[in-house]
């Protein structure tokens, strides 16, 4: 990783976590070392049940360890989420529909506190950050899914959280706008220079937008490798076609299946 | 010009006919018996078939009224009648929507606050649920009496012994409908509420409650139908001096089968009328939250 003087945003030691189920205990994170720098955007890769999903609402505090120890913002996840340390970007739109979209992207801000000409002026800038000037007046039902997500990526950076938790952001929604969002988001970290921690499934998704990508295999779900990308952190999507985005999608793949993924998965 | 509204209206239109002339011919069959002893007394027995018709519709006292009997009841004791008159039925109608409705808001409040307790508490809803859904298993007519005689031991008399019944019978839709909306948002809703470290009140408030409204109302429906049934069976051990229930009572007293049905008629229009307001009422909430769509 590298070796200036950021600091560690979140810090993971031998963290595990076992579900206590009917049929006896379910191992969904096992032994979990990770280290998460300001500015970096990481991303969690890996097939279903390896726990990529389960690690990340660990840091959201939205679910608890049972085992090891996890540091956020050099607090406990639990102080973290007291302390309003993170925007989560859930798999669904989870837009409130008795809201419009502005007063979706109000909620946070009315819950902490914030008052009402902030609440305007954040509204404002985010709406205009994910490029959804014109639609602050609408119902979620009137936007497609797109344009829900990016509301709910407005709503998570409207409380100006210095890290960014996203769940499968865009795994609901079709390749070309999920190309397109991608190329925003990117653009977006690099303006505001938030710490990203991103979970997907797809690899090119995983390569194109992170700075390290976490290659997790299930049962027992672990980290099989962690992969720090050369690539320059001002990307175009034609970055895709360079030899070099395709050594390290390789990589990627190379490690899902060394984790035995392929074969479970299928 | 025949458009999809059209299309709708003949189907209710040929329902209604249906029932009408379904209700003649029964009025026919079910007077029949006492007209053959009219006319035996009378010792006639050559009685064309339109005439004997005509006279099974128009007896005094029917089995069965005829429809236009009702009607002209109503219509005679409705607009002819001044509003004060104790043979008004609109007079009866206003004792007996009075009490209804002051049951139903007891009881549309008394559901919520109980359905609050209940998602919010395991152990009451462990303990609460089985009373409530006892309390419904006792047939209303049975119980209505002891209510009205202890309220009345106690010195509470008036509006609020039938309110009492109302609510007793109105409060249960609501309960049931609530308990259900505010268990309706989905987990992810709830995770952000989490993310938001909001606290009891603000998940309350912004996302629980909202999301409870359509239940709210679809319950709401139900429970001014029933508060308005409970009112009418208050008012027959009340004494029966007013309302719509005392007129059913009265009516059944002097073998007044016109004014039985006709104050019958009455009470279901009104409570359509009650049912379609509450409808009303839930479609301008949803409208208002941006949920009419589709």
């Amino acid at each position: 990783m590298n070796v200036n003087n950021r600091s560690s945003v979140i810090s993971v030691d031998n963290l595990s976590l076992t579900f206590e189920t009917r049929d006896g205990p379910v191992h969904a994170l096992s032994d979990i070392d990770l280290d998460v720098q300001d500015g970096d955007f990481v991303s969690l890769i890996g097939p279903s049940g390896c726990g990529k999903t389960t690690l990340l609402r660990v840091i959201a505090d939205l679910e608890q360890a049972t085992g090891g120890s996890m540091l956020v913002n050099g607090v406990t996840p639990a102080e973290a989420r007291i302390n309003r340390a993170y925007g989560y970007v859930f798999q669904a739109a989870s837009l409130y529909p008795w809201r419009t979209i502005a007063n979706n992207i109000a909620l946070p801000l009315e819950i902490m506190g914030v008052d009402s000409a902030t609440r305007k002026q954040r509204i404002e800038d985010n709406l205009a950050l994910v490029n959804l000037t014109d639609f602050g007046k609408k119902y979620p039902w009137q936007l497609s899914g797109g344009m829900q997500q990016r509301a709910s990526i407005a709503r998570a950076l409207a409380v100006e959280p210095d890290l960014l938790l996203m769940d499968e952001p865009f795994g609901a929604l079709d390749e070309i706008v999920r190309d397109h969002l991608n190329e925003q988001l990117l653009s977006l970290w690099a303006k505001t220079n938030k710490t990203v921690v991103f979970v997907t499934h797809s690899i090119p998704e995983a390569v194109y937008l992170s700075t390290h990508i976490v290659v997790m295999s299930p049962r027992p779900g672990r980290i099989h490798d962690v992969i720090v990308s050369d690539l320059p952190r001002e990307r175009s999507l034609d970055i895709r076609e360079t030899p070099e985005f395709l050594k390290l999608a390789n990589r990627v793949r190379d490690g899902l299946r060394a984790g035995h993924s392929y074969d479970e998965a299928v | 010009m025949i458009n999809v509204r059209d299309s709708k209206v003949l189907p209710v239109i040929l329902v209604v006919i249906a029932i009408i002339a379904f209700w003649y011919v029964m009025a026919v069959v079910m007077n029949t018996p006492w007209q053959n002893d009219v006319y035996e007394r009378e010792s006639r027995t050559d009685v064309a078939a339109v005439e004997f018709i005509q006279d099974t519709w128009s007896q005094e006292r029917p089995v069965l009224p005829s429809p236009h009997q009702v009607a002209t009841e109503v219509w005679n004791t409705t607009v002819k009648k001044k509003i004060t008159s104790k043979r008004s039925l609109i007079y009866h109608a206003k004792i007996t929507l009075s009490s209804s409705m002051l049951g139903f808001a007891m009881g549309t409040v008394l559901g919520i606050l109980l359905s609050v307790a209940i998602v919010y508490n395991q152990a009451l809803n462990k303990s609460l649920m089985p009373w409530i859904i006892a309390s419904q298993t006792i047939p209303v007519l049975a119980i209505a009496p002891m209510i009205i005689v202890v309220l009345n031991a106690i010195g509470v008399q008036g509006l609020l012994p039938k309110a009492f019944i109302s609510m007793y019978l109105s409060f249960f839709p609501v309960v049931v409908g609530m308990v259900k909306g505010l268990t309706s948002p989905e987990t992810h809703h709830l995770d952000l509420m989490r993310t938001y470290s909001a606290s009891g009140a603000q998940s309350f408030w912004k996302l629980r409650l909202p999301s409870s409204l359509p239940y709210l109302f679809t319950s709401m429906k139900v429970a001014v139908a029933i508060s308005l049934v409970g009112a009418i069976v208050a008012e027959l051990p009340a004494g029966a001096v007013a309302g719509l229930g005392a007129r059913l009572l009265a009516g059944s007293y002097y073998g007044q089968t016109i004014q039985i049905w006709s104050a019958l008629v009455v009470a279901s229009i009104l409570a359509a009328l009650l049912v379609t307001v509450i409808g009303l009422l839930g479609r301008w909430v949803n409208h208002r939250m941006g949920l009419n769509h589709g």
